[in-house]
């Protein structure tokens, strides 16, 4: 007589029908006592009422085609859309000429492709698309949307606003912020007292000093040093403050990172005989970058958003050229402030989110081994 | 190399690099277009529209120079200023004229090393009230509470035109005007009070526009006017007489519509204004070119009313959508306090 011995799993049985489901959530997550019950029902209640709320002014009570102001302000109507309709494009490339709007278009198309292929894991040439990115597109960006060379018409940065501008500053904000940020973490860390005296006190100073007094200070102070009757334009003094203004962020961000690193990652890049620079490149910073990138996004979603401080030195951002329409004759309405700060939001939100999931996928990616 | 150079200096000292102190004139005439400060966003004064193009009553002042200067009207780009930085971008000579709705003061006219060329503008502080108070006049507010922003000169006149008519008030003051807008939407004071041009400004963001009136008395002197730097008079008359000319077309009913008629005008005045070559009545050549003083063509004058219009003109077509009555701002004629020296 032999035994039997089962080889293969008895079939898995499927949780009793009370332990799962809606039900189960409901009654054992939600309805678990009388006042989580009562919560969450008011929870839902507030959350129904906000939502349905926006939704009813944004759509059932929503003015959908109008000439001007008239019928955006008549009793009891929603948000404005025609003040959009008719202002998106201002938004998007400010007061740039519509017969010059191509390049504009064309730098934005290079930028998304250059970056679509440095973002996406699948697309080969990384390295040259890098160098691309990083040196030559800021260069061809420069010429074309400036002009005045190669038989381009002059668009002086006057006449660049909204969106363009938004992008202008955060892009290269973002782009000279990290390998900057890296020096000077790199720098505050070295065991050079002279480099690490010297990065210390700017990161110091810069990230002592509000955003809005770097900008202060570079439109106004910036001209005393000056000779007299030379004055640098208005966008590059706003792109060189917030430049710094990230970059000293960054080096404390990339700084925390580098302490992450146990000391044994040193003491052994230094045992195989690589150099400094060598075994920064290839075994602490990829390491130390890993772990800091929530925080690197964070300052790049920040740094994003925080470019709207531009319109007290008189530059027309996303938000300071939505909010000089306000006051246009033709649409200033009692709507029309909200909606444009409505769909500012929504720009807002569209760009910081997708940063946001970004970042979540190549930590994702990035993943091997810290996860706890 | 030389061509990174130039590269450099054109990127980093923009476009804005201008000589202070050589002749205004000159300088416009070299680059080929007038540098206008403007207002970065006021309803009515300097705003711009769906297309981009600025709009409004002082942009359209700088728009009048240009025409003046250049006999075209679009030789002008605007430089939207905040209230910050508007008299040092004049004071450095990245603008050559500002025009962006700029109260004449004395320290500013005198400390800056700036001057004020004209009043294109009388505003002044008003009152706004809903209609259902019944108030015609701002003499029977004894007792109302006003609505106000705090840390402006607003409530120091409100304090002073009380006490001058014996009368009795409270001030409901907030940080920010959209606080004080909503409060008075509210109903939480029965009167809201800013510079006048603003009060009509801000009732076109009203619910309920038709409700509320704006009362005809003004209790404060904020004259509106081009500024320009000190030290060039030729400048400085070019400004000043940009509006003389377009005060004085108004005057005499010569509009944008009916220039090229007046021209065959008889009236003298009409003939100095628009430079028409007559015969005195001895048979000499009357000398009508009064654009030489200004170091302008002969047709200076004709340019601005042809192009941009005359006061009346232009007031209509930027203030008049907010239904901003002339008041002060009537011609002297008219009971008004536009006033402009004759042509001759």
């Amino acid at each position: 007589m032999t035994g039997f011995v089962r080889t293969i799993d008895a079939p898995k049985l499927s949780p009793p029908k009370g332990e799962v489901g809606l039900i189960h959530t409901l009654r054992h997550r939600v309805f678990n006592s009388a006042i989580g019950g009562v919560l969450a029902i008011a929870i839902a209640a507030l959350l129904f009422w906000t939502a349905w709320t926006i939704i009813d002014w944004a759509f059932f009570r929503g003015v959908w085609t109008a000439p001007d102001r008239e019928l955006c302000n008549a009793e009891g109507a929603g948000a404005c859309w025609p003040f959009i309709k008719a202002r998106s494009l201002q938004w998007v490339y400010g007061f740039y000429p519509s017969a010059e709007r191509w390049r504009v278009n064309l730098v934005y198309l290079i930028g998304a492709i250059s970056l679509a292929g440095l973002m996406i894991p699948a697309i080969p040439f990384k390295t040259w698309n890098a160098l691309f990115f990083f040196l030559l597109y800021p260069v061809i960006a420069f010429f074309l949307l400036l002009g005045g060379k190669f038989g381009l018409t002059l668009v002086e940065t006057e006449q660049w606003g909204g969106l363009l501008v938004t992008l202008v500053l955060s892009v290269t904000a973002i782009v000279v912020s990290a390998p900057l940020g890296i020096l000077l973490a790199l720098g505050r860390r070295s065991e050079m007292p002279i480099v690490s005296l010297l990065s210390t006190i700017f990161i110091e100073t810069v990230r002592g000093v509000p955003l809005v007094l770097v900008l202060f200070m570079a439109a106004n102070m910036f001209p005393l040093f000056m000779p007299p009757g030379v004055n640098p334009d208005k966008l590059l003094k706003a792109v060189i403050g917030t430049s710094l203004f990230a970059s000293a962020y960054m080096a404390e961000i990339i700084r925390g990172g580098l302490q992450a690193i146990p000391k044994g990652q040193y003491e052994g890049a230094q045992a195989i005989g690589l150099s400094y620079w060598k075994s920064m490149g290839l075994i602490i910073m990829p390491q130390a970058l890993k772990v800091v990138i929530p925080s690197i996004v964070n300052n790049f979603i920040s740094l994003f958003k925080d470019t709207s401080l531009v319109t007290v030195v008189g530059l027309f951002d996303l938000l300071g050229i939505v909010q000089t329409g306000f006051n246009d004759p033709k649409w200033a309405s009692a709507q029309t402030s909200n909606t444009g700060y409505f769909a500012l939001a929504v720009i807002y939100w569209a760009f910081c989110f997708s940063m946001s999931r970004y970042s979540q996928f190549i930590e994702r990616k990035l993943n091997t081994s810290h996860k706890r | 190399m030389k061509f990174l150079k130039s590269l450099i200096i054109a990127s980093l000292f923009g476009l804005s690099a201008v000589a202070a102190n050589a002749a205004t004139l000159d300088d416009v005439k070299t680059k080929g277009f007038i540098q206008c400060g403007s207002n970065p966003g006021l309803t009515g004064f300097g705003v711009p529209d769906d297309q981009g193009n600025w709009t409004g009553f002082d942009v359209d002042f700088c728009r009048a120079i240009a025409a003046a200067v250049f006999g075209d009207a679009t030789k002008v780009k605007f430089s939207p200023l905040n209230a910050k930085e508007r008299f040092t971008a004049l004071q450095s000579g990245a603008i050559d004229v500002l025009s962006r709705n700029s109260t004449w003061t004395m320290s500013r006219d005198t400390t800056l090393g700036l001057t004020f060329a004209a009043v294109t503008y009388y505003d002044g502080q008003g009152f706004m009230v809903p209609n259902k108070l019944n108030v015609k006049s701002a003499k029977e507010l004894n007792g109302a509470s006003v609505c106000v922003q705090t840390g402006t000169t607003t409530e120091l006149n409100l304090a002073d035109y009380f006490k001058a008519n014996k009368m009795e008030y409270k001030v409901v003051a907030f940080e920010k005007n959209e606080e004080v807008l909503k409060a008075y939407q509210e109903g939480r004071c029965d009167v809201y009070s800013t510079d006048q041009s603003g009060l009509y400004a801000e009732v076109l963001k009203f619910t309920n526009p038709g409700d509320h009136m704006v009362l005809p008395e003004i209790i404060s002197k904020e004259p509106l006017g081009p500024v320009v730097r000190q030290g060039d008079a030729q400048w400085f008359n070019i400004v000043k007489w940009v509006h003389g000319a377009m005060l004085n077309a108004e005057e005499l009913g010569v509009t944008s519509k009916n220039v090229d008629e007046m021209k065959a005008s008889t009236n003298p005045e009409i003939q100095r204004l628009l430079s028409v070559k007559v015969k005195n009545p001895d048979g000499t050549d009357a000398d009508n070119d009064f654009g030489k003083g200004l170091g302008l063509g002969p047709d200076w004058a004709y340019n601005i009313v042809k192009m941009v219009g005359n006061y009346g003109e232009v007031f209509d077509k930027n203030l008049a959508q907010l239904k901003i009555a002339r008041g002060k701002n009537a011609l002297w004629s008219q009971g008004g306090l536009q006033y402009a020296a004759p042509i001759r």
